[in-house]
């Protein structure tokens, strides 16, 4: 049984659909990105995983147990159990120090515990900045307590919302490389990505494009490392449809 | 770690890290907890700051005789039904008729300090007679006779019953020294006055009093209960309301009250205005925030709790501080409208500190509701 199994979901808004008959699964422990431009539907599918939003059809089995119809405050639960989220702005509350940032998810899931929180941050390189506030962090720091806060209880997923969008190359660097350390210990990982070079990374690559996944890609040759070409573009090592391809197969 | 040491660790951040914003809030708290607390304040003491002044336009009762005349002993059964509280001050009076320079003139004899007391409003050049042998005369009688203090004055008193046989008339002349000249502005200056001993000296007529006055510090109700209770206690005194001081008072008092409480009113609908838009402020700006505390697993009542919880713990600093600003305001107002001060109600901090943490939650439950309605995947959007 697979983790997470998104069966024939749709999502429609009026006339839009903004999610049209996507299917898809997530093994345990599998590290998988969904790609795709702008307006392909990667926020809603990423809502939709995350817990945060019901699809209009379809189900969503998580464990096995379909919560494509449960009301918002059994999903509040489902997130808070289940799901590990890290964003792309971080969003790490500006008043709580790191160390109190990662105890926040600690205080509504369970009990908060100040040493398993600093055992967090010290996973992620910051045990030494735990008592600064955000406003005293790098955007590379700040993404690692946003890492350490969404791993912190356990989830059996991580969802990860562009999560070196806002990173230089080398922070970049530094939270694969962590994505890479939490999937080496089994974590399931989600990745929602446009950067091709965080999203090669993954074992799979989910393309989606105007609400439909528009290819699936198996990384044969994954490492979990990033490579970075001299020019700073990506190194492709699948073989993604060219736009001609797509739009080929969308008119048919 | 307990639950509730984060909550309360979370909350003491959010104060605290957040200052100038929460000040802002806090001063709006503050500010009103203050004006509620020092009208509050003043509205439980302005019966006794109105009263007392009242008490200085002079006697509020007066005791006439029911048949011909009054004894002192007949004032002082009237007075026990007071039991002595209360009571400001007794002058009684009795009035007769002497000559100055052969110029026929009203002489009154009473209790000087009694009459300080009941007349407060009196002002005397000089001083009240305080021995024997001393006469305080009204302005007019002393622009009159050209007389200033000082000097010695002749008073001649004619005995009633020698009235008929003219010729065997014996006036008894007393000589007295005026100490004070009385300015009132009204027909006590054209009396004079002496001690009643002095006058019962010159008229040979012990214990004839004609009106006692008294000023008490009552009610116009209370006071009306009293006149009763004399009037039946002891029938040989007339107890009566000076109506003109009792009823302005009441008036006065009634409106004073009606005034504060509006304003007490109008000053609480303004501060949870206030606090409501603050904290209207406070939720959109940490709107964020709110959708990331939902992605990560918070519940609607968790987010009313924090919010509720901050509010209040607001409310409580507000109320502690108001209390004492308005202890402060309470007793300049006092000072400057009633020239006397106030005493502190202890009474007074907790009911402030209660009202202020109410209020506050009160006007802002309808933000901390719009907080629920935060959607968490806006955390998601990069917005």
């Amino acid at each position: 049984m697979s983790l997470l199994e998104l069966k024939h979901i749709y999502k429609i808004y009026g006339e839009l659909h903004a999610l049209d008959d996507v299917s898809m699964k997530v093994e345990k422990g599998e590290w998988v990105s969904i790609m795709g431009p702008s307006g392909s539907g990667k926020s809603t599918m990423m809502n939709i995983i995350g817990c945060m939003d019901k699809p209009s059809k379809g189900e969503v089995l998580l464990d096995g147990v379909d919560i494509s119809k449960e009301s918002s405050k059994n999903l509040t639960t489902v997130r808070r159990d289940k799901i590990g989220l890290i964003f792309q702005q971080f969003h790490l509350v500006n008043y709580l120090t790191a160390v109190e940032n990662v105890m926040l998810a600690q205080y509504y899931h369970s009990i908060p515990d100040e040493k398993e929180a600093m055992e967090a941050l010290e996973r992620v390189g910051l045990a030494d900045r735990a008592r600064h506030l955000p406003s005293q962090l790098s955007g590379g720091e700040q993404q690692r307590v946003c890492v350490a806060r969404a791993l912190i209880n356990y989830p059996e997923i991580i969802l990860a919302d562009e999560p070196t969008g806002n990173l230089d190359e080398a922070n970049e660097e530094i939270v694969v490389d962590l994505f890479h350390k939490l999937h080496d210990e089994g974590t399931t990982l989600i990745v929602v990505t446009h950067d091709p070079e965080v999203a090669e990374v993954a074992q799979k690559t989910i393309v989606l494009r105007n609400g439909r996944v528009v290819k699936e890609v198996v990384n044969q040759n994954f490492t979990g490392k990033i490579h970075f070409s001299e020019e700073g573009t990506h190194v492709t090592k699948t073989d993604l449809k060219s736009e001609e391809e797509i739009k080929a197969e969308e008119s048919k | 770690m307990k639950k509730r040491q984060m909550y309360f660790r979370m909350i003491i951040a959010s104060l605290m890290r957040r200052r100038s914003r929460m000040l802002v809030a806090l001063l709006s708290i503050a500010i009103g907890a203050t004006v509620l607390s020092g009208l509050v304040t003043i509205y439980y003491d302005v019966p006794r700051q109105m009263g007392a002044q009242f008490r200085n336009y002079g006697a509020n009762m007066i005791f006439t005789p029911a048949e011909d005349k009054l004894t002192l002993e007949e004032i002082q059964q009237g007075a026990a039904v007071l039991n002595g509280k209360d009571v400001v001050g007794i002058a009684p009076y009795r009035y007769e008729n002497v000559r100055i320079h052969e110029r026929p003139v009203v002489i009154a004899g009473t209790d000087m300090t009694g009459a300080q007391a009941t007349s407060p409003y009196w002002h005397v050049e000089g001083s009240w007679p305080s021995a024997d042998g001393q006469i305080m005369i009204g302005a007019g009688i002393a622009e009159s006779f050209r007389l200033k203090m000082g000097d010695l004055l002749e008073v001649s008193y004619t005995p009633e019953e020698a009235g008929e046989d003219a010729e065997t008339v014996v006036d008894r002349i007393t000589e007295f020294e005026i100490t004070g000249i009385l300015d009132t502005g009204g027909s006590e200056e054209d009396y004079v006055y002496v001690s009643l001993a002095d006058l019962e000296a010159l008229t040979e007529k012990p214990d004839s009093i004609d009106v006692a006055e008294l000023s008490i510090s009552a009610t116009s109700e209370e006071l009306a209960a009293y006149a009763e209770q004399i009037s039946n206690a002891v029938p040989a005194v007339n107890a009566r309301l000076v109506k003109r001081v009792t009823a302005s008072e009441t008036t006065v008092l009634t409106k004073l009250q009606a005034l504060v409480l509006l304003v007490t009113i109008v000053v609480l609908a303004l501060t949870m205005i206030c606090v409501a838009t603050t904290m209207t402020a406070v939720v959109t700006e940490r709107r964020k925030e709110i959708g990331l505390r939902k992605a990560i697993g918070a519940s609607d009542a968790s987010i009313i709790k924090e919010f509720l919880g901050e509010s209040m713990m607001l409310g409580g600093l507000g109320g502690i501080l108001g209390s004492i600003l308005g202890f402060i305001f309470a007793q300049q107002v006092s000072i400057h409208v009633f020239s006397s001060s106030i005493s502190f109600m202890p009474a007074l901090v907790p009911i402030t500190i209660l009202v202020s943490v109410l209020v506050t939650g009160l006007s802002s439950l309808m933000p901390i509701r719009s907080a629920t309605e935060v959607d968490p995947a806006l955390v998601l959007k990069g917005e």
